[in-house]
């Protein structure tokens, strides 16, 4: 491909929306013409976690001066380098969100080696110093949100059985089960979580039948870390059980049945990043946050949600919001094996990258990772 | 009761729960699929139709708010594909197999396409009817609660096994698949047989899809078949091109697709992978057993382009 004609476009075009920006009293680098491309792994409307990008991109869409370039269903594989270069050199994308875990390595780097001029944000990968410089990654520190889902949902389980339907046992999936279960022992201290993973992003017949087996096991409140939580809620509701979102707000689709749930703010975080750039500053290229730092939210609660864990729920969301934060894995943390995973004494805050490698189920989880 | 926990019961009853409540869309899309093979012509398409048949049902239920004229709207959108399917191989030289695989990308590509505004709203689904009241275990109960759809499609398979081997249109259509030459000897105009067969296998296979969005898992979105509609045309070589075979295989791909999940439930976690894969393994296991290199499969039609 001849790339250096095309830069030489692209800067020319450049030149040209610089002018005219400065001609109408625009300020800053981000002037008309500045497209942004995201890149979805599955359908962007699919009550989910590619439904939450999404959100995030149309918030970008109503800023002055972005164009937004979207492509769904682009599989983790050599497939998303040539839809970056595609969104590079015939959109003349300059800001690229690929959204999905898989994008990051080898995909993303390469392609962000290979354009180094061009800004990279990747969700969920972990950025080191190995990583180009014009490559980032974010996320958000949903296992916040996750472990208030968890208090409402030990306090409204009777039989004190819970069930987590999970894709595959990835470290961001993990910290999602074991934080949930721990935020339910805060509220029930003999609380369980059932986890079964269907071993995949987006399979409705299994997530169903996972669903059944654990409402058959005598689970009660359910919640799941997969693509597209549809099924599992609808199902679950269907059985008579509760159950708590992820993603999105899924209260629409069950409304009696939905306590609370973990979602995704991208509409507040990525016009930040824009205004970032505008301003001439650069990304972190290691950013995370949580419920304090807007990346994460909850739902509002459902009727079928008591005082008790309202109040609860309320508390350690405060502390989460409050200045010197709060920790979910606590030092002496003991796995479901009986092996100490966190040592007693060290607290491992949120921005602890070795959360970030967790390989391991918290005591009170019914299930293993392989 | 003092706990709603059945222990390992689970397992055994989440296989049969499982067999009831999977295996409806393989018994539609594979009897669909034996009555298109017996005239002589393999339809590949039928993924395709599957997922267009699931997307028009969740598409007319949604916009008329009656699931039984959207079951009505997948079979007849089914029919539509089968007859474009017959349409095309009634012209000289063309191959019913790559034909086949088109109109699996066609219908797969175009029902996402369509189907975009339907990921999101809530359809009216099909009603279920309780055969468990019988019991007072809520587990056994819900495994109980059947899908008309399943009934019927487990009554066409003695019939179809009836029609084929004493009706005169079931003798058409298996001299249609077995010697060509001497279904138009008798002058009757094979094509037109095959078109026949084919649209009634693809609105079959439609129903199967209605099946899918309407009842469960109960929704409208793109990964819901995932493979369903081509494992079901695997599984009618598998099943010898007999419709009552055709039911007994469909029950054990359902109720394996069940073991996994259920497995984990009551604590056996290790390798739920394999598990997973276990209606694939099934498959693999009967046709390394049953085929031999020295003779056709046993039952297979003729005039089939994959036999000849």
């Amino acid at each position: 491909m001849d790339f250096g004609r095309i830069s030489r476009r692209h800067l020319l075009q450049g030149g040209a929306a610089l002018a005219a920006g400065s001609a109408l009293g625009l300020r800053g680098a981000m002037a008309a013409e500045t497209t942004i491309g995201f890149i979805y792994v599955g359908s962007r409307d699919d009550y989910g976690y590619n439904q939450a990008h999404a959100q995030g991109a149309a918030a970008l869409k109503k800023l002055p001066g972005l164009k937004v370039v979207e492509e769904e269903k682009v599989p983790e594989t050599d497939a998303v380098e040539k839809t970056i270069e595609s969104m590079i050199n015939l959109d003349g994308a300059s800001l690229l969100f690929p959204t999905s875990f898989g994008y990051y390595n080898p995909h993303m780097i390469k392609m962000a080696n290979k354009f180094p001029k061009l800004r990279f944000e990747h969700c969920g990968g972990l950025w080191s110093e190995k990583d180009p410089k014009n490559a980032g990654s974010y996320f958000g520190y949903i296992d916040e949100a996750q472990y208030i889902s968890g208090i409402v949902a030990g306090y409204s389980s009777k039989s004190g059985k819970l069930g987590f339907v999970a894709a595959k046992p990835i470290p961001q999936v993990l910290r999602n089960i074991n934080a949930f279960t721990l935020g339910a022992r805060l509220a029930n201290p003999k609380a369980t979580t059932q986890v079964i993973f269907t071993g995949d992003w987006s399979m409705p017949v299994k997530e169903a039948e996972a669903t059944n087996s654990l409402i058959d096991q005598g689970v009660d409140v359910l919640t799941c870390h997969v693509d597209g939580p549809k099924t599992m809620v609808e199902n679950a509701a269907r059985r008579g059980a509760m159950v708590c979102g992820y993603h999105v707000n899924q209260s629409p689709l069950a409304p009696k049945a939905y306590l609370t749930g973990a979602e995704w703010n991208w509409e507040a975080l990525y016009p930040k990043f824009v205004k970032m750039i505008a301003a001439g500053e650069t990304i972190p290229n290691f950013y995370r946050g949580g419920l304090k730092e807007e990346i994460v939210k909850t739902s509002p609660y459902g009727e079928a949600v008591s005082a008790e864990a309202r109040k609860h729920a309320d508390d350690i969301k405060a502390k989460f919001l409050s200045a010197e934060g709060y920790a979910i894995f606590k030092g002496g943390l003991v796995d479901n094996k009986g092996k100490t995973v966190i040592a007693a004494g060290t607290d491992r805050g949120q921005k602890d990258p070795e959360l970030e490698k967790m390989d391991y189920l918290v005591e009170g989880v019914l299930g293993a990772t392989s | 009761m003092a706990d709603p926990s059945i222990g390992l019961w689970t397992v055994p009853l989440a296989v049969f729960g499982g067999a009831i409540r999977v295996s409806t869309p393989f018994l539609f899309v594979s009897l669909g699929e034996c009555i298109t093979e017996r005239s002589g012509r393999i339809n590949l398409g039928l993924e395709g139709t599957l997922v267009m048949g699931a997307m028009s049902a969740y598409g007319i239920s949604y916009l008329s708010g009656s699931p039984w004229l959207g079951v009505l709207a997948a079979g007849i959108t089914g029919a539509l594909l089968g007859a474009l399917h017959a349409g095309i191989c009634s012209l000289p030289r063309v191959n019913d197999v790559a034909v086949g695989i088109a109109l699996m990308l066609f219908g797969t590509g175009l029902a996402f396409f369509l189907g975009k505004p339907l990921i999101e709203p809530t359809a009216p689904r099909l009603p279920a009817i309780d055969f468990g009241w019988w019991s007072d275990i809520p587990q056994v109960r819900a495994a109980l609660r059947i899908n008309v759809l399943f009934l019927i499609g487990v009554a066409i398979a003695p019939l179809l096994f009836w029609a084929f081997k004493t009706t005169r249109w079931g003798l058409l259509i298996r001299t249609a698949g077995e010697s060509s030459d001497a279904a138009r000897a008798m002058g009757h105009s094979v094509l037109l047989i095959r078109l026949r067969a084919t649209m009634v296998g693809g609105f079959l296979a439609g129903i199967g899809g209605s099946f899918l969005s309407l009842f469960y898992p109960g929704s409208w979105n793109e990964g819901l078949s995932s493979g369903q509609g081509i494992t079901a045309v695997a599984l009618v070589i598998f099943a010898r091109w007999d419709p009552l075979l055709c039911l007994w295989a469909s029950l054990a791909f359902g109720g394996a697709a069940a073991l996994g999940p259920a497995l984990q439930s009551v604590g056996v976690t290790s390798g739920y992978h394999l598990f997973n894969a276990a209606p694939y393994i099934l498959t693999l296991a009967i046709m390394i057993i049953t085929c031999s290199p020295k003779r056709t499969l046993t039952g297979a039609p003729a005039e089939l382009s994959i036999t000849r």
